[in-house]
């Protein structure tokens, strides 16, 4: 189904049906928070995994989708899934014009473009007033999706995630597995022949960028009508960190890895929360792991054991 | 009073003289960095962490063992080097053959453990560090009050600058280092210990910054947070200058600590701005950065 | 207490939501109190540890054995971020039956922690942020303001310095909410004593260490009183840096606490004037509770935000004994209208009220750092230069646009 393979199919309906029992168990905000950082993570894969870029400032684009959205929603009165798509809207065209910039250089050094870039984009944020600095935006209404159902619930609330999150999810896994994600999967293993096949990579690129861009907005978007709140940290360089963090401890380029990533990370958070500055080192000490003997991830690690793609 | 562009002199040279002394330290980070990088190909994201660990290894010096600041100025990048050392061997080394993306993880990774130990230990209000007594005191140079401290970092940071790129360019370790950055096998075929030479210089890199650190003490809050608020400006100045480019850095260095001197008085707010901005003019215009070669 | 802490925070996850008090029959109520604070970030010394502690001395102090209920405190770290303290108030009120929140930090996280104990009916009281709105426009029914205020900074720093003789001042602005209010408020008293403010110069916030180029522009201005609109370790590297410049007209800290100045040292900070409701060395009584807190944590001594959650905690546990244990808990906004019924006396803040618009009033001091000379030993840092009576250390209640005041 939907160019899954037997073992993803499994997986996926997996995890949808973990989406649909877990709030009888745990807490939906906790869960609507692993899916927005899901859903980050996922868009930031989609660029490392599948095209090999990676970006390190993609808090920027999650940062403003949260603070378009939380705007929107709360100024203009904008009804949940216009601000949402707002977000996304947003963050797409921050995405078009870091990537425009950034896409010229490879490796690391688009690593430090992109860096650099969300770092200016964090500094403007500060001083703009509409982000409101220090304080962010609070108080952000939930509103009526459509107009006609209150999401002021949180069962309704995580509903309203959970259908955004497995319908990106979805996208994005069409993407990849399309004839346009065949040519990025040339661009990725050899990109001189695919230039010589006629291919304008960069045009490519820049595509998958913009597109990554927007769903990390639309996921930055959700959860500041989650938690009411959009704020600097949502821009920070920090946040860029922890979705690298997420991508890689669930295995970059894997499809699911991403999701447990940010499953993980978000639940270790929680329970250090506190022991203070423990959360700091305990993700360096993760990323150090990770980085030295467990470069797969944890999907990565399972779907090589079991040679399969997941 | 003279008026320049409808500010008072006085403030416009002292200005331009405190640029100047941000530059040093700018300078100091970014040649650690692209010696780092020409060498190992590693973007060290643990130098704001070194260089904080050089700071509080000053301050430890004196608190615990009585050693005062010129012997930290010596023993300070000497430890931290040392440690740096013992990263390379034990971390860093084994990432080589890899996509140099997990090179910059990891030295990310080594950062949040080394900040987030301090920030356990020593709490982040910021621990007090004295500018030692020879160099306390200001001279009136009529047209401000220049802090003899800052004089001497100034000056201290030129001649290590310099020192390091007269060893780099001009002398024969300096040659064998630049060869093996082109060629390792080659150069290990004529019998250096290049992985020698590639752990040494890592340590190298992690003294200059943690140098910085000790030079930095006593004019900033000794605090955990000090290299992480520092580390992305400085990965800025150092794509302007061309990533592995000595000279590039060294120049770029003290030419942005101008240019932010000056827009701290023209136009405050954008004073954290202007180098990103900068760097977005030079990406479109030499994608390379000022002085670096096309890859 | 470890283990209880995790036991709330972490396996709570498993458990309903609904993890309620059992049956009346025969357990005694149990008020949950959770000290929200900055226990890892640049604010830990001015609030942080210091600060739970002296949350725990006050339930000492009350002594529940006898009163009928029990008290169990949880600790937590917003890290000074919004979304964080937001997330966490959100998470013990819903899950945890936390039915007070203390100390609640800056003042960022203050605002969406208040929001949060409104939409939930809970109550908060908050002793560590700066802002005025708290009482002002973005008062509500749930919450109190405790301790000190960006008003009370302004009146008694920025009037006192007028009338010393400093009527001309320059700012140096941290470039945020709390920043912009600050310089503002005391600008305004410059201005209304008679005085100029000849210039306000912005520093990106955070990330600005080095200061003197700012203070240069001070300088050169020929105010006579350079005025400090940051904290924390803007206002630490202001003051090291001017020294290091030879600055030396006088700098008025808008936002110290003593824990600034033991970071410092008094060679650096003799001559600087700052106010606080709260000075360990202040009279008998502050005496009497700093010594009972040294037992606690010793080589620290309190400032204002670490001691104001002793305050505040005393009276809500008096108000609890008026009340009763199980009333208190079922209605925030009501153990809050209960607790501005009752007037306050304790050890930090001696005797004093709670408005109407939940601004708790006491009176400040303004006090000048000693010389080293003069000091007595560590901790001796302040000499006491003048007292503003409660009634006028806070702005008037008209005046805050405060939607609880009816007009």
């Amino acid at each position: 189904m939907m160019g899954f393979s037997r073992a993803q199919t499994v997986a996926f309906w997996l995890m949808v049906a973990a989406i649909m029992i877990a709030p009888a168990i745990l807490y939906p905000v906790f869960l609507m928070k692993v899916m927005c950082f899901a859903l980050f993570a996922c868009a930031f894969n989609l660029l490392i995994g599948y095209v090999g870029l990676g970006s390190f400032g993609h808090a920027a684009f999650f940062g403003m989708g949260a603070y378009i959205t939380a705007y929107t929603a709360k100024a203009w009165g904008w009804t949940p899934e216009l601000a949402i798509l707002a977000g996304g809207a947003v963050g797409g065209l921050l995405g078009l014009l870091f990537g425009w910039l950034a896409i010229r250089r490879q490796g690391i050094y688009f690593a430090m473009i992109t860096l650099a870039l969300a770092q200016m984009n964090y500094f403007l944020c500060t001083q703009w007033d509409f982000t409101g600095g220090e304080d962010g935006i609070q108080g952000v209404p939930r509103g009526e999706l459509f107009g006609l159902i209150s999401l002021r619930s949180d069962l309704a609330m995580y509903a309203v995630v959970a259908v955004v999150f497995i319908g990106c999810f979805l996208l994005i896994h069409r993407i990849v597995h399309s004839p346009f994600g065949q040519v990025l999967k040339a661009i990725r293993e050899n990109e001189p022949r695919a230039t010589s096949l006629g291919y304008r990579t960069d045009d490519y690129k820049l595509v998958v960028f913009v597109l990554s861009a927007a769903i990390a907005g639309i996921a930055g978007g959700m959860k500041s009508l989650v938690f009411g709140i959009a704020t600097l940290t949502d821009v920070n360089f920090p946040m860029s960190g922890e979705v690298i963090l997420m991508a890689l401890v669930g295995g970059m380029g894997t499809i699911f890895g991403p999701v447990v990533g940010a499953a993980v990370v978000i639940t270790m958070q929680n329970y250090l929360a506190p022991f203070g500055a423990w959360v700091t080192v305990t993700q360096g000490v993760i990323f150090i792991l990770c980085v030295m003997a467990f470069r797969r991830g944890v999907i990565g690690e399972i779907a090589a054991r079991r040679r399969i793609a997941l | 009073m003279m008026m320049i562009f409808g500010i008072p002199a006085p403030l416009l040279f002292g200005q331009l003289l405190l640029g100047v002394v941000n530059g040093a330290f700018y300078a100091l980070m970014s040649l650690g960095l692209a010696i780092i990088f020409g060498m190992l190909n590693i973007v060290n994201f643990a130098h704001g962490a070194v260089f904080m660990l050089g700071a509080f290894t000053a301050w430890g010096l004196l608190n615990y063992a009585g050693i005062g600041y010129w012997w930290a100025l010596l023993l300070a990048p000497l430890i931290v080097g040392a440690f740096g050392v013992v990263l390379e061997r034990l971390f860093i080394s084994k990432l080589y053959k890899l996509d140099h993306l997990y090179g910059l993880l990891l030295t990310f990774g080594l950062a949040l453990v080394i900040e987030g130990l301090v920030r356990n230990f020593y709490g982040s209000s910021g621990l007090p560090y004295r500018i030692p007594k020879e160099l306390q005191g200001a001279q009136d140079l009529g047209f401000m009050m220049m802090p003899n401290y800052r004089g001497w970092v100034v000056i201290a940071a030129a001649v290590v600058c310099l020192v390091t790129w007269l060893v780099i360019e001009k002398t024969s370790i300096g040659a064998k280092l630049r060869a093996a950055t082109e060629n390792a096998p080659l150069v290990q075929s004529f019998g250096i210990n290049v992985p020698l030479m590639i752990t040494l210089t890592y340590g190298a890199g992690v003294a200059l910054a943690a140098f910085a650190g000790v030079l930095a003490a006593p004019i900033y809050s000794v605090n955990p947070n000090m290299g992480a608020n520092f580390i992305i400006v400085v990965f800025a100045v150092v794509v302007i200058g061309g990533m592995g480019s000595i000279l590039g850095s060294i120049v770029t260095g003290f030419g942005l600590g101008i240019v932010e001197g000056l827009t701290r008085v023209f136009y405050p707010e954008g004073s954290a701005t202007v180098i990103f901005v900068v760097m977005v003019v030079v990406l479109l215009a030499r994608p390379a950065g000022l002085f670096g070669r096309a890859q | 207490m470890n283990l209880s802490r995790r036991a709330l925070l972490g396996t709570a996850a498993a458990l309903p939501a609904a993890a309620s008090v059992g049956p009346a029959r025969a357990q005694k109520p149990v008020l949950k109190i959770g000290v929200l604070t900055d226990l890892s970030g640049v604010y830990q010394d001015i609030v942080g540890p210091l600060a739970v502690e002296s949350t725990r001395l006050a339930i000492a102090d009350f002594g529940v054995a006898d009163k009928g209920f029990d008290v169990e405190v949880l600790i937590a770290d917003h890290q000074n971020k919004a979304d964080i303290g937001s997330n966490l108030a959100r998470q013990w009120f819903d899950r945890d039956g936390v039915d007070l929140i203390v100390e609640g930090g800056s003042s960022a996280v203050a605002l969406a922690v208040a929001g949060v104990a409104k939409d939930k009916n809970k109550a908060y009281i908050n002793s560590g942020a700066a802002t005025s709105d708290l009482s002002g426009a973005q008062c509500n029914a749930n919450t109190l303001h405790w301790t000190y205020d960006t008003y009370m900074q302004a009146k008694s720093t920025g009037a006192a310095m007028v009338k010393a003789g400093g009527d001309s001042w320059f700012f140096i602005t941290a470039d945020y909410a709390f920043g912009h209010a600050l310089s503002r408020d005391v600008g305004n008293f410059v201005t209304s004593a008679g005085g100029k403010v000849l210039g306000n110069v912005r520093t990106p916030f955070p990330g600005t260490t080095d200061f003197s180029s700012y203070l240069l522009q001070a300088q050169s201005s020929g105010a006579k009183v350079i005025g400090l609109a940051n904290a924390g370790a803007d206002t630490i590297n202001c003051i090291k840096q001017a020294k290091e410049f030879g600055i030396t007209r006088p700098l008025a800290g808008l936002l110290m606490f003593v824990s600034d100045v033991h970071s410092l040292g008094l060679d650096v900070c003799q001559g600087l004037v700052l106010t606080e409701s709260f000075y360990w060395n202040l009279n008998d009584r502050t005496r009497a509770f700093s010594e009972r807190l040294w037992k606690r944590m010793p080589n620290r001594r309190a400032g204002m935000a670490n001691a104001g959650p002793y305050s505040s905690t005393l009276h809500y546990l008096k108000t609890a004994q008026v009340m009763g244990a199980a009333e208190i808990k079922k209605n925030g906004a009501a153990s809050i209208a209960q607790m501005k019924k009752i007037p306050t006396d304790d050890d930090v803040h001696g005797t004093g009220t709670i408005r109407e618009d939940g601004r708790k009033l006491h009176p400040s001091y303004l006090f000048q750092v000693k010389k080293p000379s003069e000091s007595k030993g560590v901790w001796d840092y302040y000499n006491l230069l003048g007292t503003t009576g409660a009634d006028e250390a806070f702005r008037p209640m008209k005046d805050g646009n405060c939607p609880l005041v009816k007009a």
